[in-house]
């Protein structure tokens, strides 16, 4: 099987990207430089619910309960019980995990609106606890004063250089970890539940299995996205995993092109583009982007990996 | 064609990056730039736009220059979340190389910026955000306070309650959260350190409209109801409170947001007779209130609130300490001392100092809402001067009891 499907121009952007990512670092002002370690952190999210979304066809409205979870666990233990970093990481994954094998239970079995619905509810108990479990949380002051990562080896996580190019290897991880699960049989499988459950059924697949497992998976990313913003962010409060930012990931996926993964990290790292560049020429930012989402919708629905295939014409044969 | 959008997106990104001004290295004859941020989208959003109005008012009077370099103001929308908040902040600091910074409503964008301000080593105005541990058991060393503690003016009103209005037993009732939590416990305190009593602490969430459920449960034996709202949220229980007829059994006082400027032109009679506290009021009899009264109005065209008048002065705060450097603002740590050090004597609310713990010492106003020309406002009563943040207790004991929370202080069986 080929390593990485797609036509010259997705791979040769795809190259081209990359050597943008790693090399304008040293000459980005230092503002850009923040506003690029975001995009990527976003990125991650944005693929994580892409496997839920895109590659199995669950659209879920609760998805930055995992990032908001393992954001809290991050800056719990680090305010509060001096956990170091590798302590902080794998409590934030393990929670936020666990939640996910959870709240899979209640949701594999459903589809489409009842699982936005579903998802959605679930999301905001996440929210009710963060803001009413003061005593742990601190409730709608939230937790701040979260401590650079320290490795223990003399790499200096605290310089934004440094902690942007470990961003962007851990996005990297992710995003080739994503791609083999996505290119897998296992991956294939959800694709076909995506694009008819019941014959998937009837084929002999155990459809509430993949469904939970790839929600189990889309929460697991997740959490590695949410634990980077508690250390970049220094600051998490309950509006890191309310239903608006639940619904961000959801229209970074939708934006960025469902399905790709690709496009739904390019659909972060436009929305996070937008949110601070527009809106420092304009206070009335939040219509433009509602516009941009309603052209997306109404003219190139699916996304910008859409937009790319229709311009390049010759497209790639996926 | 074929290219086009590969090098079209890569070509917007890379020119979109490169083309943003960058921030410009400080200079000394160059602009002083101070950053404001507050929310101007919202829930928040009237009351953001106000301060940043009472902050352009006065940058205005000055004619936007100090020492002649001229002033550039940069303001941000914060949206109310803290995350915006540090966002924007950011921006204002690494990007626009803002000298200062200033504003801050809610409580959490105040305790979120604190790390980052610290280490960004950049001077901060709180011109309005109140939280009381921010000048407590939590100071940022690079936050100047020039506004006050949620709790500053309910100590005085306390001991004002008993020994003047005669009042032995209180119902409190206000927001589910850290600013109506300190208002109402500092209140608590001093009333009951008087010999006062509160017999019941009913909590309501932030924004509720609809207080039928909580008056319904008001105990009637109360002397008087205290109680803490504000904005919209205020407006309503003023006229629910009158409609569901306690306004004429029990009497109506409360912390100053609950009658503030902010929204009592949107009141009716029934908000006449409440008595409130602030370090504030539009109605303050001074030259130089009348003269900030008047331009806020012409400004904004509506009527001076203590949101306006804060961001106001702590624009003179920069604007002073910036004078007392001779114009030399890029030099971090002096501009922190300049600001620390300044005492303002003709601010609109009066004469302000800070106290060794970095909080306005002042002047806090007794109110009374009356109709004064055919509009309401909130007439002064009764002034006590230079109130510190610990009313008369020793700063040292004072920390070491707890902050003011929603069960502290407890209710007395």
């Amino acid at each position: 099987m080929r390593l990485i499907t797609g036509s010259k121009f997705k791979i040769g952007g795809m190259i081209v990207a990359f050597f943008l990512l790693m090399m304008l670092p040293p000459i980005l002002p230092s503002y850009w430089l923040t506003i690029l370690t975001q995009m990527l952190i976003f990125g991650i999210l944005a693929m994580s619910l892409d496997v839920l979304m895109g590659y199995t066809g669950l659209p879920s409205f609760g998805h930055a309960g995992f990032f908001g979870t393992s954001a809290y666990v991050v800056a719990i233990l680090s305010t509060r019980y001096q956990v170091g970093f590798l302590g902080c990481v794998f409590g934030g994954f393990l929670l936020s995990t666990a939640i996910a094998f959870l709240f899979g239970l209640l949701v594999a079995h459903s589809g489409g609106v009842y699982f936005l619905m579903i998802t959605l509810a679930l999301g905001m108990v996440i929210w009710g606890l963060a803001f009413r479990w003061v005593t742990m949380t601190g409730g709608d002051n939230g937790i701040a004063g979260i401590p650079k990562p320290e490795l223990g080896i003399p790499i200096p996580l605290e310089d934004p250089m440094v902690f942007y190019y470990f961003v962007l290897s851990v996005f990297l991880v992710v995003l080739i970890l994503l791609y083999l699960f996505t290119r897998s049989p296992f991956g294939l499988s959800l694709r076909g539940i995506r694009d008819s459950e019941s014959r998937m059924r009837i084929l002999g697949y155990n459809t509430w299995l993949h469904k939970y497992l790839s929600y189990v998976v889309a929460g697991a990313f997740g959490a590695i996205s949410g634990i980077l913003w508690a250390y970049y962010n220094g600051f998490v409060s309950p509006m890191d995993l309310d239903l608006t930012a639940s619904f961000e990931a959801f229209l970074m996926v939708i934006l960025g092109g469902p399905g790709t993964l690709i496009g739904p990290a390019l659909g972060a790292g436009m929305i996070v583009f937008l949110k601070n560049f527009i809106s420092a020429y304009t206070h009335r930012w939040l219509l433009i982007l509602g516009a941009i989402y309603i052209l997306a919708i109404l003219y190139v629905p699916g996304g910008i990996m859409e937009l790319g295939k229709r311009l390049v014409k010759g497209g790639d044969k996926e | 064609m074929k290219k086009l959008f590969l090098v079209s997106f890569i070509g917007m990104l890379v020119i979109g990056i490169a083309a943003m001004p960058t921030s410009v290295l400080a200079q000394e004859k160059g602009p002083i730039k101070i950053g404001f941020f507050a929310p101007l989208t919202g829930h928040a959003a009237q009351t953001g736009k106000d301060m940043l109005s009472g902050l352009q008012v006065y940058l205005k009077e000055q004619g936007s220059q100090v020492t002649g370099r001229k002033i550039e103001l940069i303001s941000e929308d914060t949206e109310a979340k803290p995350a915006v908040a540090l966002t924007k902040v950011r921006k204002l600091v690494e990007k626009d190389g803002v000298h200062v910074l200033i504003g801050g409503l809610m409580a959490s964008t105040g305790y979120a910026l604190m790390p980052y301000v610290d280490s960004k080593k950049i001077p901060a105005i709180y011109a309005i955000m109140a939280s009381d541990d921010l000048t407590q058991r939590h100071r940022g060393k690079w936050m100047v306070r020039t506004g006050w503690t949620s709790s500053q003016p309910s100590h005085p009103f306390g001991e004002y309650a008993y020994k003047e209005l005669g009042y032995r037993k209180v119902a409190t009732i206000g927001y589910d959260y850290a600013f109506g939590w300190e208002v109402i416990g500092g209140f608590q305190r001093t009333f009951e350190e008087a010999g006062g009593k509160i017999i019941q602490k009913l909590w309501t969430p932030v924004g509720t409209m609809d207080y039928g459920p909580y008056l319904g449960q008001i105990n009637k034996e109360a002397d008087a109801v205290f109680a803490l709202f504000f904005g919209a949220g205020a407006l309503q229980f003023v006229k629910q409170y009158k409609d569901y007829g306690l306004k004429d059994k029990i009497p109506l006082t409360g912390g100053g947001t609950t009658t503030d400027e902010h929204v009592l032109p949107s009141m009716g009679d029934e908000a006449i007779g409440v008595m409130t506290t602030l370090h504030y009021s539009a109605a303050i009899d001074t030259p130089v209130n009348q003269k900030f009264a008047q331009a806020f109005r012409k400004f904004a065209g509506k009527s001076a609130s203590y949101y306006g008048e804060g961001p106001y002065t702590g624009g003179k705060w920069i604007i002073e300490a910036i004078k007392a450097l001779k114009g030399k603002a890029e030099d971090r740590e002096k501009f922190l001392s300049a600001l620390k050090n300044l005492k303002i004597a003709d601010a609109p609310r009066g004469p302000i100092e800070l106290d060794s713990f970095g909080n306005p010492v002042q002047n806090i106003y007794i109110r009374k809402v009356g109709k004064v020309g055919g509009e309401l406002q909130n007439t002064v009563i009764k002034v006590y001067p230079k109130v510190s943040q610990f009313w008369k207790y020793n700063p040292d004991e004072y920390i070491k009891q707890p902050l003011y929370t929603r069960d502290y202080p407890p209710l007395k069986p």
